[in-house]
């Protein structure tokens, strides 16, 4: 079973979730593809860390090949290659890695060279295994990072992974929850929240996903959240109360199921009704 | 010398276009026989890059200067390895700008903005 945790934005609490589900699992993955700041391991402190570079490819011009055909410049979509006073300019920064270019190529002056974009690692910590994705700053895209990571995981069916979400909805959320067989979406009793609540309760719709929501910072007051769920007749999972206890765990890099029994409860009920909901949508499905 | 503009319409009489790479049109104009020619920008419609391609389409336009509100940076690289000069538009009018240009009332653009990448730009 594949839960991904999502949200439109960030803050809102999808590591909260993701982590505490995994640490209530008997024996999880949780895999952070939050790559542009992962932030489980700090809860989980991993032990046993192996290390794997993640490079893309990039194309490098011989200028002395080059003729000036531009078959290359008219072929990249996303144009990361002009043409200037006889000489290719690449922008590495553009290019997708799509090895189009080095393919068209008809003086085969362009070849392809890795460029390291970031890094995962892999750990341990009691029954959970943590994998981190880390992308290098300044670096456009963590997708191949992000696609390295569930690569990893693809096969595991017997195990539970939990996937903490990139926030957001554009492409990297997407790559992030294309194998998931549940979506959770963590929302904030805000108006703001609902806003970003509606962006990933599209993004899931359109990619057919099951799907359910974690209230978090629950006041006593309405929420919209809720109002948004119960019109969208959405599925609510749990309800995280706003609690200065379980901000200061969370502060302390406390996993809040291992210090307290009230939050061991609330996620292991969530764990019970996520696993029920995917089930059961598996069932259906097939 | 030939300028280069980013325009909303294909007429003189239009405004001078906010983005760069994604302008609907570029008008080229001939500051010596006063020959203006309006060029489609086919980057507008591009994925990503559009600064890229619309720069190119400017060089291979032959211009000496564009005259813009503003160009991303990697626009920007294209235009400078071509030696092309980036000036600052002051209004909207096509005409003012032109007229401004070659009274040497213009002055160069100095702030390359990072790119939007699909963040906003109008």
């Amino acid at each position: 079973m594949k839960v991904a945790v999502l949200s439109g934005k960030g803050g809102t609490g999808k590591t909260l979730v993701s982590v505490n589900l995994a640490a209530a699992s008997a024996k999880a993955t949780y895999i952070d593809c939050d790559v542009e700041e992962p932030n489980g391991n700090l809860f989980f402190k991993p032990e046993e860390i192996c290390e794997e570079e993640i490079a893309v490819k990039i194309p490098k011009v011989n200028n002395e090949l080059c003729t000036g055909c531009r078959k290359c410049v008219d072929f990249c979509k996303f144009n990361a290659l002009a043409y200037i006073k006889n000489k290719l300019i690449i922008f590495d920064d553009v290019c997708h890695s799509c090895g189009g270019c080095s393919m068209l190529c008809p003086e085969k002056a362009l070849t392809e060279e890795e460029k390291v974009v970031g890094k995962i690692q892999k750990g341990k910590s009691d029954q959970v295994t943590v994998y981190t994705g880390i992308l290098n700053i300044g670096e456009a895209t963590g997708i191949p990072i992000i696609n390295r990571l569930l690569a990893d995981n693809s096969v595991q069916e017997d195990k539970e992974i939990f996937i903490d979400c990139p926030p957001g909805s554009a492409c990297i959320v997407m790559e992030s929850i294309k194998d998931a067989d549940y979506c959770i979406l963590v929302a904030e009793p805000t108006l703001f929240g609902v806003h970003n609540l509606n962006m990933v309760y599209e993004l899931v719709t359109l990619f057919n996903k099951p799907f359910g929501a974690v209230l978090n910072k629950c006041l006593e007051d309405e929420n919209p959240a809720e109002k948004f769920c119960l019109q969208k007749n959405i599925k609510i999972l749990a309800r995280i109360p706003f609690d200065a206890s379980l901000g200061a765990l969370n502060s302390n890099a406390e996993i809040a199921v291992n210090e307290s029994e009230v939050y061991k409860d609330l996620f292991s009920s969530l764990l019970e009704i996520v696993t029920k909901e995917a089930q059961n949508e598996t069932a259906t499905d097939s | 010398m030939k300028i280069a503009i980013p325009v909303d319409e294909g007429i003189l009489e239009s405004n001078v276009c906010i983005s760069f790479g994604r302008t609907p049109y570029f008008l080229i104009y001939d500051t010596e026989t006063k020959e203006s020619v309006f060029i489609d920008n086919s980057a507008a419609a591009s994925t990503g890059g559009a600064g890229i391609k619309a720069a190119q389409a400017i060089v291979d336009n032959k211009a000496d200067a564009l005259l813009t509100p503003r160009c991303g940076e990697n626009a920007a690289d294209v235009l400078k390895a071509a030696e092309i000069k980036i000036f600052k538009t002051t209004s909207e009018s096509i005409k003012d700008n032109i007229d401004a240009f070659i009274e040497g009332k213009l002055s160069l653009l100095n702030e390359i903005h990072p790119g939007f990448h699909g963040h906003g730009g109008k």
